[in-house]
């Protein structure tokens, strides 16, 4: 990759490893990320996903309704998985 | 060497239970630990034990073909798209829990608190469980099945062929039967 423009540029590499510093240099100047703490949602999570949901299970009410679309992105990439494999050992396979 | 008839025998017998209790986990994810992944996996050990216990061509010949597995976990991702999107049409958002509490399907409403728990209640959850639950089984046993493809298996002719040779040092005459 040595064409004008391509993000695999020592340069880029070297932009890419400034602002990452510089992001986590922020809590130093007194900047915070979220402005709720991120410690607020898991007492929400016990308190209401049994009214909310209705699964008695708390860890499934998070997986299947609160992240939901978490839960189909893995279902997705074992889908994607199964079909490398696949690819790979077709010959294998009459 | 192929695997002996007393444990292609267990394996067999074995393989009903192991696919009730994967289905036991899968169906009860809303109310005990577990769910859709940890069932899923479950059944497919089950998979494995039959691959084990009879190699891929006759686990085609008498049991499922690897095809079937791949229509399963296509099937569940569907169920799973599907359900997902009702939400979308039915009620205000895609995901949305548009069975719970209202009497229908999986429609119980649930007491809040420590409860002996109710199967028939958190609306979607339940599908959507089972729908990643058959997902879970048929990728992992096409996985396995694909994989198992590869191994060379010997034939009957084979070992039979060459078992005078291998116990010929023995002093003994003739295979193990």
């Amino acid at each position: 990759m040595k064409e004008a423009g391509s993000i695999f540029q020592p340069r880029f590499a070297i932009v890419l490893i400034v602002l990452v510093t510089l992001i986590f240099l922020l809590p130093a100047f007194g900047l915070t990320f979220g402005a709720p703490a991120a410690t607020m949602t898991d007492q929400y999570y016990i308190d209401n996903s049994q009214t909310e949901t209705g699964a008695n299970n708390v860890v499934t009410a998070v997986v299947f309704d609160f992240r939901g679309f978490d839960t189909l992105g893995e279902a997705t990439v074992l889908f994607i998985a199964v079909l490398g494999v696949a690819m790979i050992f077709r010959r294998l396979h009459k | 060497m192929t695997i002996g008839l007393i444990a292609k025998t267990a394996g067999r017998l074995l393989v009903p239970f192991i696919f009730i209790f994967g289905f036991y986990i899968v169906v009860h994810g809303h109310l005990t630990p577990g769910g859709g992944f940890q069932g899923g996996a479950v059944i497919a050990t089950g998979v494995a034990l039959i691959l084990v216990c009879y190699y891929y061509r006759e686990c085609m010949e008498k049991f499922i073909p690897v095809t079937k597995f791949k229509l399963v976990e296509s099937a569940g991702l569907l169920l799973f798209i599907c359900t997902a999107l009702a939400g979308l049409v039915v009620a205000s958002g895609f995901l949305f829990n548009w069975l719970n509490a209202t009497g229908g399907l999986f429609g119980n409403a649930v007491a809040y608190g420590i409860n002996p728990g109710d199967l028939y209640t958190a609306g979607i959850i339940p599908i959507l469980n089972f729908a990643i639950g058959i997902e879970v089984f048929g990728a992992l046993s096409a996985v396995l099945m694909f994989m198992f493809a590869g191994l060379k298996e010997p034939t009957q002719e084979e070992e039979d062929a060459k078992a005078p040779v291998q116990n010929m040092h023995k002093g003994k005459i003739g295979g193990r039967k």
